[in-house]
């Protein structure tokens, strides 16, 4: 497999964006720097011929855990909402979501 | 032969009633109070909560009844782990004032067993960082030299043990962050095979790699530590519903008729004072009945960059949650899309900030398939390789680190030099496989060296009986200067 091309400043002000990460100017040159850094260091991965090899997402697959679909105690409300930031009538206040009359 | 077990006589002797838990968690917090404003090993020390369920121990005792096999013994948990109504922090502060609302269940089976919990250690960010340098409440210094770092991302949970303020103390190991902070620290610590020990409640970083292990003075406590927190949880999905290996019954065994493969790209990169080590704690296993051999894996080279694709990949999924709504820091803005970006933007420090774009990054459109997908054929290349090492050693010898702990400061600057400190450690937790580091004198700079046995998967039994070997073998090692507590 060939590498894919360098990561640019531009790359990673988009994923900047995507991971809801605001950067300042600084920040975006330091990134782009060490990220190339690592990702460099990884050509030598993304290089390799591994056609045919299955991908391994877990070590010790466990796969279909189920259990008995039976009424159990869960978190108490209370303490779970009492430690979000805003709360209103036993939820969670957010502020208002974009696009959205204020 | 017998191993030293000093929190197993510990327990003894307040099961016995020869000593009060009172006392026993008395002594331990005085030496907290003593030496921590310098090591800055705990984030939180739960005096109050601490004293108050010594007191349950003893009276339990007092009814004559058992409190279990750690009655009395205070622990000290990595701040990744949660306690219900007490802060866990994960040495960020986007998790600003977050008192959990349940405990983890390696935390109820502490208390189960009559442990009683003395506080939270520091560790890097989110356990992202190989030196606890990455915390935002500062570092955590190295007891055998402030100057130094203890190794991470559990720095504060290996130095609390090496400083004496607690005998035993969890840890968790994504990339070797068990493993290498007690080598550096001068401690026993061990990463378990995964899915041996419940994952419910321990903060995720990279989900498929996390495992939550022992760090101790002795193999002899990190075995009867490791025999307290395993076993099937149906709490998590991916905790093993098959028989967990009981170690300590194991412990003094010996290794006669074992055959030990001392891997040879583990010592590569290895310092020439460490590597030494090495070869001699191979001596140390041969002088005691195993036959030592070569052994060759050679696709864990491979280990590090595949490493730093799959788990900041992990990673930036399980950080997503940290958005300003239910719990931790809110940043407030006029909507929620600016509310979650200010919050994340000053709740995450820098490398917890790196690895989230790194990987966002490589599960993007256009280049998941080059970097992820890659990355966990890799991983499949690395088991298959260690499978076959397997078929010739029972268990594989190496460094746990490259070098000694290095000075702080030394390796901020540079995230991938950083990374280099976890080349030893990672094949493991890539496989899923256990591994244990086990203290072995000092390197030429009079630090601790840590050597590491690494075995298949559920082989914890095997790991420790050689790994008392080579305790029972190693030199000596000055006591750390920074230590207050008493080692026994």
């Amino acid at each position: 497999m060939s590498t894919p091309d360098r990561i640019t400043r531009a790359d990673v002000a988009h994923v900047a964006d995507l991971a809801r990460l605001d950067l300042t100017e600084e920040e975006l040159d330091l990134f782009t720097h060490q990220l190339a850094q690592v990702l460099d260091h990884a050509a030598d991965v993304a290089s390799l011929d591994l056609v045919g090899v299955e991908p391994t997402a877990h070590a010790m697959a466990v796969t279909n855990v189920l259990r008995p679909d039976e009424l159990r105690p869960c978190l108490e409300r209370d303490e779970v909402l009492g430690q979000a930031p805003s709360v209103e009538d036993h939820r969670f206040r957010v502020p208002r979501i974009l696009g959205e009359a204020p | 032969m017998s191993a030293p077990r000093p929190s197993v006589l510990l327990a003894g002797a307040v099961r016995s009633g020869a000593r009060s838990a009172v006392d026993v968690v008395q002594e331990h917090l005085a030496a907290i109070d003593a030496g921590d404003d310098r090591v800055h090993a705990f984030n939180l020390v739960m005096a109050d909560q601490a004293r108050t369920r010594a007191a349950e121990v003893d009276r339990i005792v007092a009814g004559g009844d058992d409190p279990g096999p750690l009655a009395g013994v205070p622990v000290a948990l990595k701040d990744n782990l949660c306690t219900r109504g007490v802060p866990t922090t994960c040495s960020s502060r986007i998790l600003d004032g977050w008192r959990p609302p349940y405990d983890a269940t390696v935390v109820t089976r502490l208390e189960r067993a009559g442990a009683v919990v003395v506080g939270k250690t520091n560790m890097d960010e989110f356990a992202m960082g190989s030196s606890t340098e990455t915390s935002a409440f500062g570092p955590t210094r190295n007891p055998h030299d402030p100057g130094r770092v203890p190794g991470g991302s559990s720095g504060g949970s290996a130095a609390a043990v090496a400083a004496g303020f607690v005998p035993l103390a969890l840890g968790s190991d994504t990339g070797g962050s068990i493993r290498q902070p007690a080598a550096l620290c001068g401690v026993v610590g061990m990463k378990p095979t995964y899915g041996t020990v419940s994952r419910y409640g321990l903060v995720a970083f990279a989900s498929s790699l996390d495992q939550v292990g022992p760090i101790a003075t002795t193999v002899a406590d990190a075995a009867l530590l490791f025999d307290v927190i395993g076993g099937h949880d149906p709490c998590d999905s991916t905790s093993l519903n098959r028989p967990t290996p009981r170690v300590l019954s194991v412990l003094d065994d010996g290794v006669a008729g074992l055959t030990v493969g001392v891997l040879t790209e583990l010592l590569d990169g290895a310092d020439p004072d460490v590597a030494a080590r090495v070869h001699q704690a191979a001596e140390a296993l041969s002088a005691a009945g195993a036959r030592v051999e070569e052994a060759s894996v050679p696709e864990v080279t491979l280990g590090l960059s595949a490493y730093y694709l799959i788990a900041p990949g992990e990673a930036s999924s399980n950080l997503a949650r940290y958005d300003g709504v239910r719990y931790g820091l809110r940043v407030e803005a006029e909507d929620t899309v600016a509310m979650n970006t200010a919050t994340r933007s000053a709740g995450f420090g820098p490398e917890v900030k790196r690895r989230i774009m790194l990987g966002t990054y490589v599960l993007s459109a256009g280049y998941m398939d080059a970097y992820y997908n890659q990355a966990l054929r890799v991983r499949t290349r690395i088991i298959q390789g260690f499978d076959k090492a397997y078929r010739r050693c029972d268990v594989l010898l190496g460094p746990t680190a490259p070098t000694t702990a290095f000075p702080l400061g030394a390796k901020t600057g540079d995230p991938l030099t950083m990374y280099l400190s976890d080349v030893c450690t990672i094949p493991s937790n890539l496989a899923g496989h256990p591994a244990i580091s086990v203290p072995f004198g000092p390197g030429d700079d009079g630090l601790p060296v840590g050597v590491q046995l690494l075995g298949p998967a559920l082989t914890e039994g095997t790991l420790v009986r050689a790994a008392a070997v080579v305790e029972a073998a190693a030199p000596i090692l000055d006591p750390p200067a920074l230590a207050t507590g008493a080692r026994s």
